[in-house]
């Protein structure tokens, strides 16, 4: 499947271009050909379930693992041939820590400087600077070790930043903070894209999180099914999504579809079906089901119903998440975007 | 090339900062060979009686600071795998500097720590009635260094095969205690073994290391000093020069 840009990103230049980018690794194909293109100063957002080939795609852009066929530039350096060149145009962020905790905040910064080839002077002007951007320049010289995960996680942002790279990576950069910290996170990415003009990819199965996003490419087993901007996906639904628990589920999805021609899916003990009219839809539901309704609510669809729709199933892993999702899943029926 | 220097001059000054910070690990690491060197040494010193007790203590002193500085270089090198584990050798080897760059850091940051952890030993050569001349110091740091250097190189190169700190108690009892113990650091090693052991001996990199450190300090060598340190040199580039290999190919 090959996407290109859509309209909204027609005729910007591109920072990096996939071509049938492919990872085997002992006979498992982990990412299996994707192709897709990011325009400068846009955040691109990944998004997809544990497992479906983001890291492994990310891993490839970023030179650390090598494609098995395909190919990928990242500021029109090529991620096989020219590793040195890729690396020194992006700045990074791993879902895992990667700071040395026995060194101080600052020296982390300086050490990463260095490697990178920052200027002296340039150097003692940029870390004041991106310390000051992620608040944590009261904690400079304290050893990174007696930092919370969510001022460790501003502080990799803060060196990913450092050498002004032309792109950033963030993988899962959110993963496990805090909804204050997530929310810190997104107004630095903001920030950067707006001031910096910081082209940022990125990736997540935080589905709020992917609605901050530019555009969104949905991936699972290593495909992509889906990429445009989170209005547009959205729209493919098509109007509201209803969300119904019944004495029944299964007879009342029964009912649906033979009555009025709608599939309704299960998740969660909840039937959630796509509508045209939900308003004028709601009252005709409630009258024409025989099996009784115990609740219903109409909603805005989010990306978690195109994900519904094109897999059949939720993006979250139910039985880790479940906490988690019953949060998101609250406030997701409250309608309000977070 | 600048790139490459850099890199090298950054992971070096690392561990130099970290060790430096780190006084409870210098001292708990000078403990260990003190304890070998005082009461190890002192108590056999007591079962050669033909020997007389100075003449041992004499004897084993640069094997001491030979065991030192070989500790601290495997122990610096396989720090490689803790970086692994808590993620910080991604950091490094996503940097736009060559990978061959980041194993001559670290090879040469691991010798620089284990030189001056050496070195505090050397601290002690009055105690053991050892006294040497200004350019005998000196010789016995550039010995030091290549013996810190060769045996960095092979931490490393042993690293960089190895996923995760599992094998690293297996390292310590198959390769670094034989090591040790074959190196003639402790007891003389040109006469009376049998053949298999001597057979060892001659392999060992460490003996050559040891024998030269021991001519320079007390003058009780057995090999020439060029062949000590031509096999030290040879073993550290050959280790390193396959280490920075497979780095370079770590995904």
């Amino acid at each position: 499947m090959k996407y290109k840009i859509t309209n909204y990103w027609q005729g910007s230049k591109t920072i990096i271009e996939v071509d049938e980018l492919k990872k085997e690794y002992n006979g498992l194909t982990a990412v299996k050909g994707v192709s897709f293109d990011v325009g400068r100063g846009e955040i691109f957002g990944f998004l997809g379930p544990n497992g479906a080939g983001k890291t492994t795609t990310i891993s490839m852009l970023c030179t650390l693992l090598r494609p098995t066929a395909g190919h990928a530039t990242v500021n029109g350096f090529d991620v096989a041939r020219d590793k040195l060149a890729v690396r020194r145009s992006i700045g990074l962020v791993f879902q895992d820590p990667s700071l040395d905790e026995r060194l101080t905040a600052v020296e982390n910064l300086r050490f990463h400087a260095m490697i990178y080839g920052v200027p002296k002077a340039d150097r003692d002007k940029r870390i004041p600077v991106v310390l000051e951007l992620v608040e944590l320049e009261g904690r400079q010289n304290d050893l990174v070790r007696t930092f919370s995960g969510g001022m460790k996680r501003r502080l990799e942002l803060a060196r990913g930043l450092l050498h002004q790279p032309k792109m950033l990576f963030l993988d899962e950069p959110t993963l496990g903070l805090d909804p204050q910290t997530r929310h810190h996170i997104w107004e630095y990415v903001h920030q950067l894209k707006i001031e910096e003009g910081l082209s940022i990819f990125l990736t997540t199965h935080y589905m709020d999180e992917a609605e901050n996003c530019d555009r969104v490419a949905i991936i699972d087993h290593g495909q992509l099914i889906a990429m445009d901007t989170p209005e547009n996906l959205k729209e493919e639904i098509g109007g509201e999504v209803i969300m119904l628990s019944t004495r029944d589920n299964r007879a009342a999805a029964d009912e649906i579809q033979n009555k009025f021609a709608l599939k309704a899916v299960e998740v969660n003990g909840e039937l959630s079906l796509q509508v045209a009219d939900g308003n004028h839809f709601m009252p005709r539901l409630i009258k024409g089901l025989e099996t009784e309704v115990a609740s219903i609510s109409l909603r805005k669809p989010t990306l978690e119903d195109v994900f519904l729709k094109l897999t059949g199933r939720r993006i979250r892993d139910e039985k880790i998440e479940g906490i988690e999702q019953e949060r998101t899943r609250r406030r997701q029926r409250g309608g309000r975007k977070v | 090339m600048r790139a490459a220097l850099m890199g090298i001059y950054t992971l070096w000054l690392r561990d130099v900062t970290r060790f430096l910070r780190d006084r409870p690990r210098i001292i708990s690491s000078a403990a260990q060979p003190l304890l070998w060197l005082f009461v190890l040494g002192l108590g056999l010193s007591t079962a050669f009686v033909r020997g007389g007790s100075p003449q041992y203590l004499r004897f084993i002193y640069p094997g001491i600071i030979a065991m030192s500085v070989l500790f601290t270089s495997i122990f610096s090198a396989i720090s490689i795998i803790w970086d692994r584990e808590f993620g910080f050798l991604k950091e490094v080897l996503v940097a736009p500097i060559p990978r061959w760059s980041v194993a001559i850091g670290r090879a040469l940051g691991g010798s620089t720590v284990a030189v001056l952890q050496g070195a505090i030993i050397l601290l002690f050569a009055p105690v053991v009635k050892v006294s040497f001349s200004v350019p005998q110091l000196i010789f016995a740091f550039i010995v030091m260094f290549m013996i810190a250097f060769s045996m960095t190189s092979f931490g490393i190169l042993v690293a960089a095969r190895m996923q995760t700190h599992e094998g690293f108690q297996m390292i310590m009892n198959f390769l670094l205690l034989p090591m040790f113990f074959l190196s003639g650091a402790m007891f003389p090693t040109n006469r009376g073994l049998p053949i298999w052991m001597n057979a060892l001996v001659h392999i060992d990199p460490l003996s050559y290391g040891v024998d030269a450190l021991r001519e320079i300090l007390v003058g009780m060598g057995r090999f020439s000093l060029f062949l000590d340190l031509g096999v030290i040199i040879l073993f550290g580039t050959v280790m390193l020069s396959v280490g920075a290999y497979y780095f370079e190919k770590t995904e």
